[in-house]
């Protein structure tokens, strides 16, 4: 019985954290739902201890940790790709602002070099 | 026709003047871009100082292809009808200019290629390990868009206000060339290929070293083929 209540704990603990971090703005809400979801997901299964059983069961794995480790690996997989996703935005986004920024630097220096010629 | 030449260049201090001077003294009429992507010698400056082209100072290095695409962006918002890219490290060879300009100015095709391989060329001559991955990128460039394009690597290109607009929002940014040919041909852009004497580089280093060629082409292979899928959903959105 022990076990359930450290994994009841921990699973709110992380849960709790989460929604600390976005209370803070540490965490911007748009990235925080797979975070909410999968540490949900941990509260659900801490609670209800047969739940496991009953999954290995449904989709046949003989050994029920092992459906754990499952979701585990499901959830560090979906969130990576979820990481992917954000970093190819992101570098897209400072790309297009390297480019401006260097166009408008050429801008500015053609402005100036015409100033001074009309001035 | 206003023209821009666009000149990307890398860490190109030894062949930058030369190549301004050069292009300035054979083509006064055409505006000169040098795009300096973040070097880390003094290209930016020795450009500046021969006040013969207009200087992008790229904040930080972004590679090739985002370091040309400024260009684009840059000939679009200045309403340029044609820009030819020519790179900054003397391959390219300044009287073969007006050749691959022309078919341009006749609205004989949208995109000129200048070529290495059309004809013999006594200048160019890649060994058979680079001829392996040559023969490789034909094939599937073929097989994408149906047309024989020989030189697929080429920096030295000529482009119409079409492709212009077009690839100032849709330039690729790793390892561009071979997948712009595949992204002009599926949009349905006329391409042509003329032959061009090249010169092999006077200066600098090789952007592709000879042991990471297998890794260039498989990663070219996928940018390619994901520009052949991309390239549906790119004409329905313009549609």
């Amino acid at each position: 019985m022990r076990i359930q209540y450290i994994a009841i704990a921990g699973s709110v603990a992380l849960f709790l954290f989460i929604i600390y971090l976005i209370r803070q703005k540490k965490l911007r809400e748009e990235y925080s739902f797979l975070w909410l979801f999968f540490s949900a997901v941990f509260i659900f299964f801490s609670f209800w201890r047969d739940g496991l059983d009953h999954i290995s069961q449904l989709i046949g794995i003989a050994y029920p940790p092992a459906a754990l480790f499952l979701i585990l690996l499901m959830a560090v997989f979906v969130i990576m790709i979820e990481f992917s996703v954000i970093i190819s935005k992101q570098s897209n986004w400072i790309k297009k602002m390297n480019q401006e920024v260097g166009i408008l630097k050429l801008e500015i220096e053609k402005l100036k070099s015409a100033d001074k010629a009309g001035s | 026709m206003k023209t821009l030449i666009i000149i990307p260049a890398y860490n190109e201090a030894e062949n930058i003047i030369n190549v301004i001077s050069n292009l300035h003294d054979a083509y006064p009429q055409y505006d000169l871009l040098v795009i300096n992507d973040g070097s880390s010698d003094n290209t930016g400056e020795l450009a500046h100082s021969t006040h013969k082209a207009s200087v992008i100072d790229l904040p930080f290095n972004i590679g090739i292809g985002g370091c040309v695409q400024t260009g684009f962006k840059y000939a679009e918002q200045n309403a340029y009808d044609i820009a030819l890219q020519f790179d900054g490290d003397g391959q390219h060879m300044i009287h073969e200019i007006e050749k691959i300009i022309d078919p341009i100015i006749k609205e004989e095709a949208d995109c000129v290629i200048g070529s290495r391989f059309i004809q013999n060329t006594e200048t160019y001559k890649p060994n058979n390990y680079r001829m392996l991955g040559i023969y490789i990128l034909r094939f599937f460039s073929f097989l994408y868009i149906g047309q024989k394009i020989a030189d697929q690597t080429s920096g030295f290109r000529a482009y119409n206000k079409k492709c212009i607009n077009f690839l100032s929002e849709h330039y690729p940014g790793e390892y561009p060339e071979p997948e712009v040919i595949v992204l002009l041909g599926k949009n349905n852009f006329r391409i042509k290929e003329l032959f061009t004497q090249m010169r092999e580089r006077q200066g600098g280093i090789s952007s592709i070293p000879l042991w990471k060629g297998p890794y260039y082409i498989i990663r070219v292979l996928l940018s390619m083929s994901m520009a052949a899928i991309r390239s549906k959903s790119i004409l329905n959105k313009k549609s």
